[in-house]
């Protein structure tokens, strides 16, 4: 792992990649610590404000400091994104160690199940699954964890199968172990490994998404701070204060190009061969 | 390509198209409350809502609701619009044909940009040229449509400039010019996303075939380096670009939704976004199933291409 960590340091996707998600997951564990300002104070003496010595980002129409906003928002927006993806995985990897495992007709069902899932685009399905359970910021991570899972699935068997060749499965099979225990005990946790880099890019895509659902009034309501939303409310007044819209769009963008190089890093320090 | 290939991959894509419909159906079965209560309003007394139940034929198992549904919808009937009253079709299919033209030409955008791009990149490896495609391409996938939205209309569409309107939509068929200023933003916000990824997957393509013996070999050859790449490197660099393109349609069909719906632009994507918000159950039934067969339907059409095209190199 140490020799994985230093390669993918070594590499300039790795290393910037590596940079702005430590200081992103700082920000968003941290971030309500951090913040200067109540993000829901009403300040009517300031509102529109550019950025300043007082309000480091400016203000909104309200007057809230945009700044403290987007420091609560980063756990509302990143945080809830990376929980959506570990939701998408975990299913995923059960299903796709499970179909692997099982085998035969079960295993050629749930993959042609897979394949049908997955030829609904992601964000229709994400938007079929808010409208079902409402709007809502959780509802939203459940609907992208659902929308996730057939892909993982999909990516877990594939290395599933190759684990399920392994000695040790072989034996767990002879020791007569239930099908329940294999999977969960034996296969899954070796099935992990290689799924975190996937994870770790379709965390960014997750945090698209996220905003989008929000962006769109089927995620996180007012008044959170969830970058998407922060985004869809400053649309009124983009003309007359544009920060508004320019730091939580900037934060997205760095944020998903953030976890897009990690997951680049960590795919070629995986795999050394170019 | 042989028969028991094509037979094969019809079958999948019926059972795909099939599934889509269950899943989707059955989604909107889930949502609070039915449609007798939706048309009729909170205050409706319970045998007004019985009388529609029974005229609907709610009350009935919903296997045998979803036959119906799905009978009615092969023969090209989406049922009626629980918000204007209007037959879905009628709302659906002109809606489809406007996002058509808007997908066509995003695609032609990206193709005409990104694969120039991706081959530069290739060719000026490690240079300035190419680290500034690169970086200029994980800015572009990773930002969500609707940022890129209004990063353009905060810079083409502001009341200072005023270079492109910021919302509405004109047919070609009334005012040619003024219809393509209407769609150059659209078209534009939604086709970053695709070209930023092509491009990129256009590049690696591209060094791998630019380091095979036969364009190794076409260059010994004494051939000019122009003619290498273009007939000898690119056809092969852009086979894999065709199941590439046709997964991006899945991305291109999410940022349709978005992009439509805030550019007011009366496509499908809007028509579905109105719908979910007025619980519109015929009209998001038939709109999320328009765009998942679409997809669909892209993805076989894309496997029988590649299928056809892979016959690695044959001098005819």
């Amino acid at each position: 792992m140490p020799e994985t960590i230093r390669r993918l340091l070594h590499t300039p996707q790795g290393a910037i990649g590596s940079v702005i998600v430590v200081i992103v997951l700082l920000a968003a564990i941290f971030g309500p610590w951090l913040a200067p300002d109540n993000p829901e104070t009403f300040n009517y003496g300031n509102r529109f404000e550019g950025p300043s010595g007082q309000f480091l980002f400016g203000t909104d129409q309200f007057g809230r400091d945009l700044f403290s906003r987007i420091l609560h928002g980063a756990q509302s927006t990143v945080l809830m994104a990376i929980f959506a993806t570990v939701i998408g995985t975990g299913i995923g990897a059960v299903i796709g160690t499970g179909s692997a495992y099982l085998g035969g007709r079960f295993d050629e069902l749930v993959m042609r199940l897979v394949d049908a899932v997955m030829a609904i685009p992601n964000l229709l399905f994400a938007l079929l699954i808010v409208t079902a359970l409402g709007a809502s910021g959780v509802n939203a991570l459940v609907a992208i964890g659902i929308a996730f899972a057939p892909g993982m699935a999909r990516i877990a068997r594939s290395v599933a199968l190759t684990v399920r060749e392994q000695d040790y499965v072989k034996a767990a099979i002879a020791r007569g172990e239930s099908a329940g225990y294999i999977i969960l005990r034996e296969m899954l946790p070796n099935v992990i490994a290689p799924i975190v880099v996937e994870m770790t890019i379709r965390v960014a895509f997750a945090i698209m998404l996220l905003a989008t659902l929000s962006f769109l009034g089927l995620g996180a309501q007012p008044p959170s701070s969830e970058w998407g939303l922060m985004v869809s409310e400053a649309r009124s007044y983009m003309f007359r204060n544009a920060w508004m819209m320019i730091w939580p769009g900037v934060c997205i963008a760095v944020v998903a190009i953030g976890f897009n190089l990690l997951g680049d890093g960590l795919r070629d320090a995986l795999n050394p061969k170019t | 390509m042989s028969l028991s290939y094509l037979v094969k991959r019809i079958g999948f894509i019926l059972f795909t198209l099939l599934a889509v419909s269950v899943i989707v159906f059955g989604i909107t079965q889930v949502l609070p409350g039915d449609a007798a209560q939706m048309m009729l309003g909170e205050n409706a007394t319970d045998d007004a809502l019985a009388a529609v139940r029974d005229r609907l034929g709610l009350d009935r198992p919903i296997w045998l609701q979803y036959w119906d549904w799905l009978s009615a919808t092969l023969g090209g009937d989406f049922g009626t619009s629980l918000r204007t009253g209007l037959p879905v079709s009628e709302m659906m299919l002109p809606a489809l044909q406007r996002s058509l033209l808007l997908a066509l030409l995003a695609i032609l955008l990206m193709l005409v940009l990104a694969v120039p791009m991706g081959i530069i990149a290739a060719l000026r490896r490690g240079k300035p040229t190419d680290v500034v495609i690169g970086l200029g391409s994980y800015v572009g996938v990773s930002m969500p449509e609707f940022v890129t939205a209004t990063v353009v209309l905060l810079l083409l569409a502001n009341p200072v400039l005023g270079l492109f309107p910021a919302t509405g939509y004109v047919p070609l068929t009334e005012d040619f010019w003024e219809g393509l200023h209407h769609l150059a933003l659209p078209v534009l916000t939604v086709s970053v996303i695709l070209i930023a990824h092509v491009s990129r997957m256009v590049r690696s393509e591209m060094i791998d075939v630019l380091h095979t013996d036969y364009v190794r070999a076409a260059r010994m050859k004494g051939l000019t380096r122009r003619r290498v790449i273009l007939r000898h490197a690119l056809p092969n660099a852009l086979l894999p670009a065709i199941t590439i393109v046709a997964l991006d349609v899945g991305y291109l069909l999410g940022g349709i939704i978005v992009v439509e719906e805030i550019f007011a632009f009366p496509g499908i994507g809007r028509q579905l976004i109105v719908a979910i918000q007025n619980r519109d159950l015929p009209a998001i039934q038939a709109g999320a199933l328009i765009m998942a067969a679409t997809y669909a339907i892209v993805n076989f059409l894309a496997d029988l291409a590649y299928a056809a095209l892979d016959r690695r190199i044959q001098y005819a």
